[in-house]
């Protein structure tokens, strides 16, 4: 964080060096005011007292965390076994934003890859037509979308006229209707970083891969996937990321049987049942728990490079 | 070219459009085993097109293509016994060379085998001691030769290169052309190269297809090609060239009487396809002529020296034709040769050795 300011870390010249530090004033300001700030106020709030009707008593306290991970019964006062309501919600959060990133992937790489092989000057509008629907707001959406698959909504009156089911199939308030939601809100985020590593992919690679007797699919395997690997796996965190703090699918489309962490914190936050250290340690451990994923990957990636660069 | 030789590749009335445009307007020609083979021709021309044709990355229009007697121009590129070396050398980057190298032997179902062929083929390109680095670790003359070695492990029948010395520096190129020209003998595979360098062209290849605008212009030997161009375009295109306009006025003794302007005659050998009247060009090599101060020759033309230019190897003097348009003479820079230097301004003749001059068909 600290290496944007760092002296003679390039080749430029001096002639801003005294303006340096006053120039990079609002990069610090942002970052700080909308990134760090919340972050450490939400550290603090975890580990401070809840006060009943909402807010906090300004008092050290544990009793947040403890919750998270602790059972001691009814009155507090059994010895403790681990909670595993919360880390249920933790794991199902997970595997919903997974295959949430899962179907991303295989439908938004096809799109991305069709999209870089079009000519040059069509790309734009078609990278413009699938962003079109995110001018909507996302509540809107996924609202719109809770609509669309009721048991007698327009998909499965679509799907009972053309014959193909006889009864509607129920979709709302499933494992699966979460996953679509998601699907649909991070789409682009996944075809988007795919699009721009596969436009730079040369393609006389794949021409290469033929001549050299490689079949289509063996191409794609070894020598395409390989070569745009950052963009994919940058358009997996992208999806995964907000996947999994989501609130908004889970919420509309899950129905009370599904909920993910995102809703878990939101409560934690509404209207006077909340509890607000209780809500911030949750958000804590979700951050804590993507940056280990994250660190974890990089390191993974960081070696897989040595190898290879031997 | 003797008929008991082997055809490795033969193509049949090819044509190749692209909507409106075609690229490449009814080719034939056979390409022998064994043979040094160069499409030569300006950008545009179609050759490319037609190396992408043979190795199957793009469809024949019409016509056929036969690989050792075998119809292939349905096949995709990974079912064709043919290997092709890349412009920009498409090496896989995230790949060392060794894995470059034994890729297309393992696609070959050949798994066992590869490493030890792998090395045996970066034996021939001399690149063992980079086995291990990743093409970006390798500079473009081994990158070159990494592509070169990759396309001839799977040992195909026909090896096809597409202006593979263009991205090299002059001094590179002149070593890798004489390179592969060995490389060629020694593997005794059929090598079809594209380029559009005609010295290149002349410097490597057994036989040479001079393309223009989708056409065949003159296929042969690059003595034959150089000698006796066949035509405005390769006499052109092919080493340098003084292009005059003349008119056929009769024959004597199978030797056509050109008529230049202002009353100058010359002698030249007759050629299929040139009759009396016609209105045609003769092509005269710079090195073939000469200069005197008196007329030696009744066919020597009058002149004025515009300038000399030293190029090293060569003396190239720029001479003014008395009724015609300007001429270039090269001698060589020895003092063995009779040549004779003269100073701008002077009044000399110009003379050729016999057949020097040639005329052009069109």
């Amino acid at each position: 964080m600290a290496g944007g300011a760092s002296p003679g870390g390039s080749a430029t010249t001096d002639t801003y060096a005294g303006a340096r530090n006053w120039l990079l004033m609002p990069a610090w300001l942002v970052l700080g005011i909308l990134s760090l700030a919340p972050v450490a106020m939400m550290l603090v709030y975890s580990f401070l007292t809840k006060e009943f009707r909402g807010g906090v008593i300004w008092e050290f306290s544990l009793a947040a965390y403890d919750q998270f991970f602790f059972d001691r019964g009814l009155f507090g006062d059994e010895p403790p076994r681990i909670e595993w309501t919360y880390i249920s919600i933790f794991w199902r959060s997970i595997w919903q934003a997974g295959l949430a990133t899962l179907m991303s992937l295989l439908i938004g790489f096809p799109t991305a890859y069709f999209i870089a092989t079009r000519p040059e000057k069509v790309r734009p509008i078609w990278v413009f037509l699938i962003t079109i629907p995110y001018w909507v707001n996302l509540l809107i959406r996924t609202v719109s979308m809770k609509f669309l698959l009721r048991d007698n909504g327009p998909l499965n009156d679509f799907l009972m006229s053309t014959g193909l089911i006889g009864e509607p199939i129920h979709i709302i308030n499933t494992n699966f209707a979460v996953q679509l939601g998601l699907f649909y809100s991070y789409l682009p985020f996944m075809v988007l970083p795919i699009y721009a590593s596969v436009e730079r992919y040369n393609f006389t690679l794949s021409e290469a891969a033929a001549d050299l007797y490689a079949s289509k699919w063996v191409t794609l395997r070894r020598i395409l996937l390989p070569t745009v690997k950052p963009g994919v796996i940058a358009g997996c965190i992208l999806v995964f990321v907000p996947s999994l703090g989501s609130f908004l699918a889970p919420d509309l489309l899950g129905g009370a049987k599904n909920f993910m962490i995102g809703s878990l914190i939101e409560e934690q936050f509404k209207g006077s049942a909340g509890n607000w250290p209780f809500g911030a340690a949750i958000a804590m451990v979700l951050l804590t728990m993507v940056l280990i994923l994250l660190l974890l990957f990089a390191r993974q990636q960081a070696r897989a490079d040595r190898e290879a660069g031997q | 070219m003797s008929d008991a030789r082997q055809i490795a590749i033969d193509v049949r009335d090819a044509v190749k459009r692209y909507g409106d445009f075609t690229a490449l307007k009814r080719i034939s020609l056979s390409i022998y085993d064994n043979e040094f083979f160069t499409l030569l021709g300006p950008s545009g021309c179609g050759k490319t097109t037609l190396l992408r044709m043979i190795a199957g990355f793009e469809d024949v229009t019409e016509g056929a293509i036969y690989l050792y007697g075998k119809e292939i121009e349905d096949l995709p590129p990974n079912r064709r016994p043919v290997n092709t070396v890349f412009q920009n050398y498409a090496l896989f980057p995230h790949m060392s060379v060794l894995e470059n190298v034994m890729f297309p032997l393992e696609m070959m179902g050949k798994k066992g085998d590869a490493k030890r062929r792998a090395r045996e083929v970066l034996e021939l390109v001399q690149l063992t001691q980079f086995a291990n680095r990743k093409p970006s670790q390798l500079s473009g003359g081994q990158q070159q030769r990494v592509a070169l070695a990759r396309a001839l492990a799977p040992q195909p029948k026909v090896l096809l290169l597409d202006e593979p010395l263009s991205a090299l520096d002059q001094k590179l190129r002149k070593a890798m052309q004489i390179e592969l020209k060995h490389i060629q003998r020694e593997t005794g595979i059929t090598f079809i190269f594209v380029t559009h360098d005609q010295e290149e062209a002349l410097t490597m290849s057994d036989r040479i297809a001079v393309m223009s605008a989708g056409e065949l212009q003159q296929l042969g030997k690059p003595t034959e090609i150089y000698e006796h161009p066949r035509n405005m375009f390769v006499a052109d295109f092919i080493g340098e060239t003084n292009l005059l306009e003349v008119s056929v006025d009769s024959f004597e003794a199978g030797r056509a009487v050109c008529h230049l302007g202002g009353g100058h005659e010359m002698h030249v050998d007759a050629v299929d396809g040139v009759g009396i009247g016609s209105k045609v060009h003769l092509s005269v090599r710079p090195e073939r002529l000469y200069l005197t101060d008196v007329r030696a020759d009744p066919d020597a033309l009058p002149a004025t020296v515009l300038e000399n230019i030293f190029v090293g190897t060569n003396i190239m003097t720029i001479v003014d034709l008395k009724d015609g348009p300007n001429f270039t003479i090269r001698a060589a820079n020895s003092d063995r040769g009779n040549a004779r230097v003269f100073d701008a301004g002077s009044a000399v003749y110009v003379n050729g050795d016999k057949g020097a001059a040639r005329l052009l068909v069109d």
